[in-house]
């Protein structure tokens, strides 16, 4: 917090429920690129430690869960602090489901055939390098409590929409013209659809940045298309 | 000061309510008058403990450490390398360097929360410091090194060293697949278009044309020809790039040979060599220290001056080395390309070279078989004046010397 508090402990706290926000998030976003990596090379180890590293993300939400109930239970946190406590209790839910579609990606690793040949598996890195960017850059917006980088994050989850869409026809296609690569292709509609699943959970991490910084709600805004650059 | 007297108020507060309660009690008036001076002795010993401390020692501590971080912060404030000043975890001043690699709100953060990466935070965990790589930091691709060192008992510096033109670099060998299929596609659509334009109309052109036409198809022929066998020499030299090699070879006679090669039918040569004054015995690969010498001596006389002379020699230096040198007298080369001509494809002046027919793998297999002969590759060069190569070969026993 900027300014600081009577009770030196309560900024303690916060501290400590931000750096195990910021732990959470390293490990969410080397999940995601590790686990495209598995899935590109079909390497197996690298698909167990993504799984594995899993348990960690899974240890730390609960971890934030507790810290947050101890401190509503002993500071009462009141106005930017209530929301900062709110927002990282919620920002833990979203990065934990963010490790598990990550850890989902990576058990697919291992059921995608005839990976040199088979193309559409090429589109996927790029979707992943986009909704992995969003995932490092609202987890910057939430370090600098940035509220015009969130309002950003936010625009960007439509390149990411679009990118889901453009594979799933490019999917369907190539399972219509290729049957015997159903069953891969399907693998891969999974992979789109949970890196589509990463990209709203940005956009979600970056609606809470924006409430912390600002008391005010994202989503509630009239118009997001022509949301003003810096807040009001 | 004010905080010591409000302090002591409720304690009077309850002496005088003690006192009124005691009387009531009808106590002797000696048992009162000891519990009140008991009671006040040990209010003034409580104020007196608790009171002074924080306006003696906590501005002054404040103002040490502000100094301190102060002068730090300006220390490490102009250097290029990217320093973090931490304590615990917590970064307490990151240089100008470190705020636009990593952002400026990293100043006052949590390193879990600034740094972010779980290898990066395991560094911060390690009682001892040390360092690790790592990938992605700053972004998907990023790749940095970071190095954790003890100030003294309170403060740690994090140095970030960019790894990045490493990852560059790796990633221009999965470019490389890339690179050669369209370096060999160029060609190949140009004899496809020459042979399809002649069997279309195979009437229609005069005997002169024609005879264009097919000198350009074996050209281009030529040229695929030669990039294919640079791309098999050099994948041969990458899969034995750890076994070296075991041949015996006077280099002298050997280069000898190669510079008499560049000898036309009529005796005329561009090429001067000056032998060494005594046999110099390499351990080596005949075939590729000859492929070393013809690259080398090919890309003198192609991009030195067509009228003056290529000079090669060869000496003994002092330390067991068989120096040779092959300088042309030309353009020359500017100093921001030099150190990327042993890259593979990498031309300092593209349209030229493909005139001159190179491939743009010649440098990159004289680097590869100068480093498979635990040798030195050196090149210098002034624009204008011209380009010399030095190739370094430690010299084994020269009286052994066979070939």
């Amino acid at each position: 917090m900027v300014a600081e508090h009577t009770v030196k402990a309560f900024d303690e706290d916060i501290t400590r429920l931000r750096g195990l926000i910021g732990e959470m998030g390293g490990l969410a976003e080397l999940a995601i690129s590790e686990s495209m990596e598995a899935l590109v090379t079909g390497s197996q180890a690298q698909a167990a430690a993504v799984i594995a590293r899993d348990k960690r993300i899974d240890a730390l939400e609960q971890e934030i869960d507790k810290l947050t109930v101890r401190i509503f239970a002993l500071r009462a946190p009141m106005a930017d602090d209530l929301r900062e406590v709110i927002a990282a209790l919620k920002i833990s839910g979203m990065l934990e489901r963010i490790g598990d579609y990550a850890k989902n990606i990576a058990k697919r690793a291992d059921s995608i055939i005839g990976r040199e040949t088979f193309e559409p598996l090429t589109l996927i890195p790029a979707m992943a390098e986009i909704a992995g960017e969003m995932v490092h850059d609202v987890l910057t917006a939430y370090a600098a409590r940035d509220p015009a980088m969130a309002i950003e994050i936010c625009e960007r989850d439509a390149k990411v929409d679009a990118f889901y869409e453009s594979i799933f026809r490019n999917l369907v296609s190539h399972m219509m013209e290729n049957p015997k690569t159903i069953t891969s292709a399907a693998q891969l509609l999974f992979v789109a659809r949970n890196l589509e699943r990463i990209g709203d959970h940005a956009t979600n991490i970056a609606e809470m940045v924006y409430f912390a910084a600002t008391a005010d709600y994202l989503g509630n805004r009239a118009d997001r298309a022509a949301v003003p650059s810096s807040p009001s | 000061m004010s905080g010591r007297i409000r302090g002591a108020w409720p304690g009077l507060l309850l002496l005088s309510l003690t006192m009124i309660g005691l009387i009531a009690a009808q106590v002797s008036l000696l048992a009162i008058t000891a519990v009140t001076l008991i009671w006040l002795f040990s209010l003034w010993l409580a104020g007196r403990d608790s009171a002074p401390p924080p306006p003696l020692t906590t501005p002054s501590r404040l103002d040490i450490d502000a100094i301190t971080r102060a002068a730090m912060r300006a220390a490490i404030e102009p250097l290029d390398v990217p320093l973090l000043l931490a304590h615990d975890h917590r970064i307490l001043a990151a240089n100008a360097s470190a705020r636009t690699a990593l952002g400026p709100h990293v100043v006052g953060q949590d390193a879990r929360v600034a740094l972010r990466h779980p290898d990066a935070v395991s560094l911060l965990d390690l009682a001892d410091g040390g360092s690790t790589t790592v990938r992605g930091l700053t972004g998907a691709r990023s790749l940095w090194q970071l190095t954790r060192r003890r100030v003294d008992a309170n403060y740690w510096m994090i140095e970030l060293r960019d790894r990045n033109s490493e990852a560059d670099i790796s990633r221009a060998h999965t470019d490389f697949v890339a690179n050669a299929s369209h370096e060999l596609r160029t060609p190949l659509s140009s004899i496809i278009g020459y042979v399809e334009t002649l069997a279309d109309a195979p009437r229609q052109f005069d005997a002169d044309t024609t005879a264009r036409f097919l000198g350009t198809v074996l050209r281009e022929a030529r040229r695929m020809q030669s990039l294919v066998a640079d791309l098999m020499s050099l994948s041969q030299l990458e899969a034995e790039k750890h076994d070296a090699p075991t041949g015996r070879i006077d280099f002298g006679a050997l280069a000898g040979r190669v510079v008499s090669e560049f000898t036309h039918g009529d005796g005329v040569t561009r090429v001067e060599f000056t032998p060494p004054e005594r046999a110099l015995g390499v351990t080596g690969d005949v075939g590729q220290l000859e492929q070393l010498l013809r690259n080398l001596i090919d890309n003198a006389l192609k991009y030195g001056d067509s009228e003056k002379p290529v000079q090669v020699g060869i000496v003994n230096d002092l330390r067991d080395h068989a120096v040779l040198t092959i300088a042309d007298h030309g353009a020359g080369i500017s100093a921001d390309h030099l150190p990327h001509l042993t890259r593979r494809f990498y031309r300092a002046d593209p349209g030229r070279s493909r005139a001159a027919g190179g491939t743009g793998l010649g440098l990159a297999i004289v680097k590869h078989i100068v480093e498979r002969h635990r040798g030195k590759l050196d090149i210098a060069s002034t624009v204008g004046k011209g380009t010399t190569v030095t190739v370094r070969l430690p010299v084994t026993n020269i009286a052994q010397a066979l070939v």
